[in-house]
């Protein structure tokens, strides 16, 4: 396990998608704390694992990782969740005030409409939110999406029309007063 | 293409995710169709939006820090971070909790004075290197406390060995079997994926009251281990306050560990090996 040889390759392939990584767990759990935790915990997974990982796409596998174990953390720290969880945050979106946890200061907001953005999206149910952060800061492609969340690619494409369109509510009653 | 399959594509036409002829008939749609054209200029602003607000972060450099140190090379400091999610019952300070790491880093060093003095050196390896049972033996125990922390326990939760068996499938080169011992007082809880002796192996969480139960399962052949004798029965073991007991039977083998008592694995382990798998 510790071969000198498979920490260089871990080195070389996973390491450099650290920052992928912080981005996916800052936007699943909207809190810098705990997504620390998840990407360390997640990294150690991802060492473990990493002797059995064959396949091309080293931050799709990452990232997939980052997000079993913030399902893990999140099952065990909000209680049961349960797909009632998602139909709660969409009926609150809203009114959705930012996360307590959450530390603005750190993500250095230079402008009002981006810190709108940036309210919108935490306040975007978790399924939603998933798939839209992937794509529109991470940039994957619709396969990778489909590899990172373990849904299909049309299940990625639904997500994503019905996420814009809750971030569209969302984000337009400030566009008519601007 | 009617206006219902038209809307559900409007996210694949955005993201240039489409085939070429779908592409088309989009574009063919959007050229009648007001509501579409509307939907897909909203969709295309919050892209936009979001795209210009840059939301993305570098990882703050204390983590990369932390992640960094943490690999190995430097053997100590991963050791270290692994504290984080475990609280050692035994307060030895020669902990186990490195020792996956640190024995292969002594025989880097052993075969580098190898060189200079080979016969004395290579004896001391041989002695420094644990059996490989033993290995195993710490290496299942050090993965018993790190699925008690970090509430890792189980990826898939539930009692259904329906539910349970069916998650493993295509995770693994192995179909694991998966029985259920509630009416013996050890209810099945769930399952989880786990890396052990170089391979991927299924874990099944069982309780016996407040006790976790970790069962341990992959195939016996390609272990390379020997510690795949025919054990009949399998004796009970203790390693640093947790029981353990591992076995052969239909070409896999099998590891328990928990904290609960001796007699009360060995009453699992009974009634475990007496059960026809599934």
């Amino acid at each position: 396990m510790a071969d000198p040889i498979v920490a260089q390759r871990f080195k070389a392939l996973v390491l450099p998608h650290l920052s992928s990584a912080f981005n996916l767990a800052r936007w699943l759990t909207r809190n810098d704390h705990d997504a620390q935790d998840v990407v360390q915990e997640a990294y150690l997974r991802a060492y473990k694992f990493f002797p059995g990982f064959r396949g091309e796409d080293p931050r799709s596998w990452l990232l997939a990782i980052v997000r079993n174990t913030f399902y893990t953390w999140y099952q065990q720290n909000r209680g049961q969740a349960s797909a009632t969880v998602f139909d709660e945050e969409i009926h609150s979106a809203e009114t959705a005030a930012p996360h307590p946890h959450d530390n603005p200061e750190a993500m250095l907001i230079r402008s009002e409409s981006q810190k709108r953005v940036h309210q919108a999206l935490q306040a975007l149910p978790l399924e939603f939110r998933e798939v839209v952060m992937l794509r529109e800061l991470e940039e994957l492609s619709y396969k990778q999406i489909a590899a990172v969340v373990g849904i299909p690619m049309g299940t990625v494409m639904s997500r994503l029309g019905r996420g814009r369109q809750l971030l569209a509510k969302l984000l337009a009653p400030m566009d008519q007063e601007a | 293409m009617n206006h219902e399959q038209a809307l559900e594509l409007l996210p694949g036409y955005l993201d240039e995710e489409l085939s070429l002829s779908e592409a088309l008939e989009i574009q063919r749609h959007l050229d009648s169709c007001e509501e579409c054209a509307q939907v897909l200029a909203q969709h295309r602003d919050v892209s936009a939006q979001l795209r210009a607000a840059q939301l993305r972060m570098d990882a703050p450099p204390e983590l990369v820090k932390r992640i960094e140190a943490a690999l190995p090379g430097r053997s100590a400091p991963w050791a270290r971070v692994g504290e984080r999610f475990k609280r050692w019952g035994s307060s030895n300070s020669r902990s186990s909790s490195s020792r996956w790491l640190t024995w292969p880093t002594w025989a880097t060093a052993g075969v580098m004075v190898a060189s200079v003095a080979a016969l004395s050196v290579s004896m001391s390896l041989y002695l420094a290197v644990p059996s490989s049972e033993d290995r195993l033996t710490q290496e299942v125990v050090d993965d018993h406390i790190r699925s008690l922390q970090f509430n890792h326990l189980s990826d898939v939760i539930s009692t259904d060995k329906h539910t349970v068996k069916p998650w493993f499938n295509g995770k693994l080169d192995f179909a694991p079997p998966v029985i259920d011992l509630v009416q013996q007082g050890y209810p099945l809880i769930g399952g989880r994926l786990d890396y052990v002796d170089g391979r991927t192996v299924a874990v099944m969480v069982y309780r016996y009251k407040l006790h976790p139960i970790n069962l341990y399962v992959w195939p016996s052949n390609g272990s390379g281990i020997g510690i795949d004798r025919q054990l009949r029965e399998p004796a009970i073991h203790e390693r640093q306050g947790y029981h353990l007991a591992h076995w052969s039977a239909g070409g896999m083998t099998y590891w328990a560990i928990t904290d609960a008592g001796e007699g009360e694995l060995r009453g699992f382990v009974t009634d475990l090996r007496a059960q026809p798998s599934s």
